[in-house]
């Protein structure tokens, strides 16, 4: 029988049930960290209340405006390409790119900030902190880094999408990589968006 | 294999989305100066479930994808809802 | 051996020769013969292990090793065995080599990835024995890695913690391509109740497969930051819980069980119709008990935790559920014999390591239950009896499922059929070795023999004796069996397509199955187990 190369294109429903199950992976992987977050807040409520005072809500706010706005970008960007504006799609993931680049900005100040004040899991200044206080960091340093390790993968999918646009491999006809990249994308929003109110709202 | 998506979201649409999401993070922010104590942790989860289920119905097109893919993502966070109960059978009776 | 005087018939062993062709392979026959090289090899060295541990334990006192040494030895033997072996093990050999030609498909729905996940596994394996030979010395932590010791031992802790975790990034992608598979790539008129029993046995452990393991992999990186970073999630010091950890590794680690015997369970499900040429008894509910073993096999864990100061509604909360567990698997059991029974019923080597297999997994059942009430629980937890429980329910269940699988398959992975003979005498050195070194342990256990001990009271020596003696006759099994196997494998005569004469997809097509499995896409007409015409000797 003929031996043909497996068909170069994966039907875009088996691909996108596949993306969905990474998803739920996404979801439990941060699932866990949310889980210790409840039952440190559930025991230290009124640490967390204090220590979430250290963390500036504009920039949380602004982050998550950032995302929310990215995630419009992202969706925009799949109904240009269905509709065959290749020029139109390209340019709309490129600003999606520029805003996940703001947030990483956003970050690197906070984190800065937090790190110039000796506020960081195991420093000298940490140790003193009351028990509650130190959950409460350690889990805003290591929820909030493994959420920026997200949104750098979905930053490095989301170029080679462009790319792939550029090249027509994406097309009105194909587009099911640009999809599984925007579904991606729209998970590190999710994400966010339950990280905002849990570290930055709870003042 | 062609993509047979028969919906394409309207910009409308998705501008429309972005507008109510940010509504609803506004929202989440003025409540903190309300003091709701104890029910400050319900009202922010609320509102961020309110808004991560129109990303997942809209932005993330399950609205109009198959019946089995919405369930599939119900049953995801059900379970998670579960596991974390049950986690605190422990911590709450201690 | 390459060609005969007759042209060999093309097949998915010599579609492609020469050692790149399989490891650049997307073919999923290949690819589950890969992980079952992989996989075996890792087996025998963590078996090697195991009897240098059994050899020690012959005598009170340090035998041939250091008290380290025995820690650094059950800690890789159970790394090696979890992670590397059982819970790859069935799925990724059997899932892979089979699942797509019972239900009439080409390859799985993402054959690219299917071969990413074995360098996945491959690399996560290699990490792991990395973990044993890097500076400073190998992790004695146990499999289970609890704090506070794993945060503070001095020793390649965090290569295994990071092994752990890329093995279990395989396992994930295992289950992702399966789940798909099975929606998307059903041939024609297989509906989802005229797919056979294996494949539903892979779907349930799928999707186990998906939901937990990622919390195993957050729950590790925690412990890496805590070696690291100090950020004391589980440290009382700085205001955190090493229960904590507990409740996070069995989250994932008890519904990991499951993905290890669910798919044996399958394996078996095939083999007990195919050797009573009748149809299995009560196919819907072994559907239902399946999918219901993977759900409440979620909601169990803390019964590894009942010493550990969890709260008594909790306790209780767990031992209940423990219970309820019990009950599809045991639906499972009186189907496989109600199969039997008024069958016409061929004991050929496969259907001797089923038969086994439900010996074996019914103690190893049962004495779970004793394990899951809170009373006896007090007395047993931590000591030999829980060793013995669960190598009954993996080794005794899930180990012999395998043994069972590879005499069903391999005439058809191989085109060759083995000796039987030599099979069933292995299987008498498997299945007496196994229960003399496995059984004495819960005697002993009971008596207060604690576990992961390199030491013991005299009043011992007699159980660790016996359980030693039956651990050199168990490798007398296994070198026998595997040795028929391999040699076999090249020079055995040539078997037909269905030397069994069972009934579902894969017996209809030859024996090694072409590259493509099927000449012409099949069409399902009819329920899976129907024998129009059962084979009488």
């Amino acid at each position: 029988m003929s031996s043909t190369e497996h068909s170069e294109h994966i039907d875009s429903d088996t691909g996108k049930m596949g993306m969905w199950l990474f998803l739920f992976t996404e979801l439990f992987l941060f699932g866990g960290l949310f889980i210790v977050y409840a039952v440190m807040r559930s025991k230290y409520a009124v640490d967390f209340h204090h220590a979430a005072l250290e963390l500036n809500v504009f920039v949380g706010a602004t982050n998550t405006v950032v995302l929310l706005v990215s995630s419009m970008t992202v969706a925009m960007s799949l109904t240009a390409i269905q509709q065959n504006r290749s020029g139109k799609a390209i340019g709309l993931i490129f600003i999606t790119l520029i805003l996940a680049g703001v947030f990483m900005v956003n970050k690197y100040f906070e984190w800065g900030h937090k790190i110039g004040l000796h506020l960081y899991p195991g420093s000298d200044v940490m140790k003193t902190l009351p028990h509650g206080e130190i959950m409460f960091f350690g889990l805003y340093f290591m929820m909030t880094g493994l959420h920026a390790i997200h949104v750098i993968i979905g930053g490095i999918l989301l170029t080679i999408v462009i790319r792939k646009i550029q090249s027509a491999k994406i097309n009105s006809g194909h587009y099911l990589l640009q999809e599984n990249a925007a579904l991606y994308w729209h998970l590190v929003d999710l994400i966010w968006i339950f990280l905002f109110p849990l570290l930055y709202l709870i003042t | 294999m062609k993509n047979h998506e028969n919906h394409i979201s309207s910009d409308t649409l998705n501008w429309t989305v972005l507008v109510i999401l940010l509504l609803l993070t506004t929202i989440s922010i003025l409540a903190i100066k309300m003091h709701l104590g104890a029910f400050t942790v319900a009202l922010a989860l609320i509102l961020a479930s309110i808004k991560v289920t129109i990303v997942l119905t809209y932005f993330m097109h399950l609205k109009f994808e198959n019946l089995l893919l919405r369930i599939m993502v119900g049953a995801v966070f059900l379970l998670f809802a579960i596991v974390i109960a049950i986690t605190f059978i422990d911590y709450y009776f201690r | 051996m390459t060609n005969s005087s007759t042209a060999e018939p093309l097949n998915y062993l010599n579609h492609k020769t020469g050692l790149w062709s399989w490891l650049s392979s997307t073919d999923h026959k290949r690819i589950g013969l890969l992980y079952l090289y992989s996989i075996t090899i890792f087996f025998f060295a963590a078996a090697v292990l195991g009897l240098l541990m059994r050899i020690e334990k012959i005598a009170p006192g340090p035998t041939i090793m250091s008290a380290q040494t025995y820690n650094g030895m059950f800690t890789i033997h159970g790394i090696i065995m979890v992670f590397i072996v059982v819970i790859p093990g069935l799925a990724a050999v059997f899932g892979n080599i089979m699942l797509p030609i019972m239900i009439g498909a080409k390859d799985v729905a993402f054959p690219k990835l299917n071969l990413f996940s074995w360098y996945v596994y491959i690399s996560g394996a290699f990490l792991g024995l990395y973990s044993q030979f890097a500076n400073g010395h190998s992790p004695d932590t146990g499999w289970t890695f609890y704090v506070p010791y794993s945060a503070e031992a001095s020793s390649n802790v965090v290569i295994a913690l990071t092994a752990a975790f890329v093995l279990g990034f395989a396992s994930i992608l295992t289950g992702l391509n399966f789940i798909v598979t099975i929606h998307k790539m059903r041939a024609p008129g297989m509906t989802w109740f005229r797919m056979p029993l294996f494949p539903w046995s892979l779907y349930a452990t799928a999707w186990i497969q998906i939901l937990a393991t990622p919390i195993i992999g957050i729950t590790l990186l925690m412990v890496i930051a805590e070696r690291t970073f100090h950020i004391g999630f589980f440290d009382p010091a700085l205001g955190g819980d090493p229960v904590l950890y507990q409740h996070l590794f069995w989250i994932y680690s008890h519904p990991a069980v499951y993905v290890m015997i669910l798919p044996a369970m399958g394996v078996v499900t095939e083999i007990f119709p195919t050797f009573s040429q009748k149809p299995v008894f009560g196919y819907v509910p072994i559907v239902f008990s399946s999918m219901a073993i993977a759900l409440v096999g979620y909601f169990v864990w803390g019964h590894h935790m009942f010493t550990s100061g969890i709260s008594y509604e909790s306790r209780w909360f767990f031992s209940f559920l423990t219970f309820l567990v019990a009950i599809p698997s045991a639906i499972k059991v009186f189907n496989w014999l109600s199969t039997m029974y008024g069958g016409s019923v061929d004991l050929k080597p496969p259907l001797l390591y089923a038969i086994s297999f439900i010996f074996l997994f019914t103690i190893g059942g049962f004495t779970g239950l004793t394990l899951g009430s809170l009373a006896t629980n007090i007395q047993l937890h931590n000591t030999d009896f829980v060793v013995a429980h669960f190598h009954y329910i993996i080794f005794g269940g899930m180990g012999f499922a395998f043994f069972a699988g590879i005499h069903y398959w391999f005439p058809k992975i191989y085109g060759r059929m083995y000796n039987f003979k030599w099979a069933n005498i292995s299987w008498g050195f498997l299945f007496a070795g196994f229960n003399l070194l496995y059984f004495p342990l819960f005697v002993i256990g009971i008596q207060g023999m604690p576990r992961r001990y390199f030491d013991y009271d005299p009043k011992f020596q007699t159980g660790e004796v016996i359980s030693t003696i039956g651990a050199f006759i168990l490798f007398i099994g296994l070198i026998g069996m595997i040795s028929n196997l391999i040699y076999h494998s090249k020079r055995g005569t040539i078997a037909p397509s269905n030397p069994w004469h069972g009934v579902t997809l894969e017996w209809q097509i030859p024996s090694p199955p072409p590259h493509e499995n099927f000449d012409e896409v099949p069409v399902i007409t009819r329920e899976p187990y129907v024998f129009d015409h059962p084979y009488t000797k």
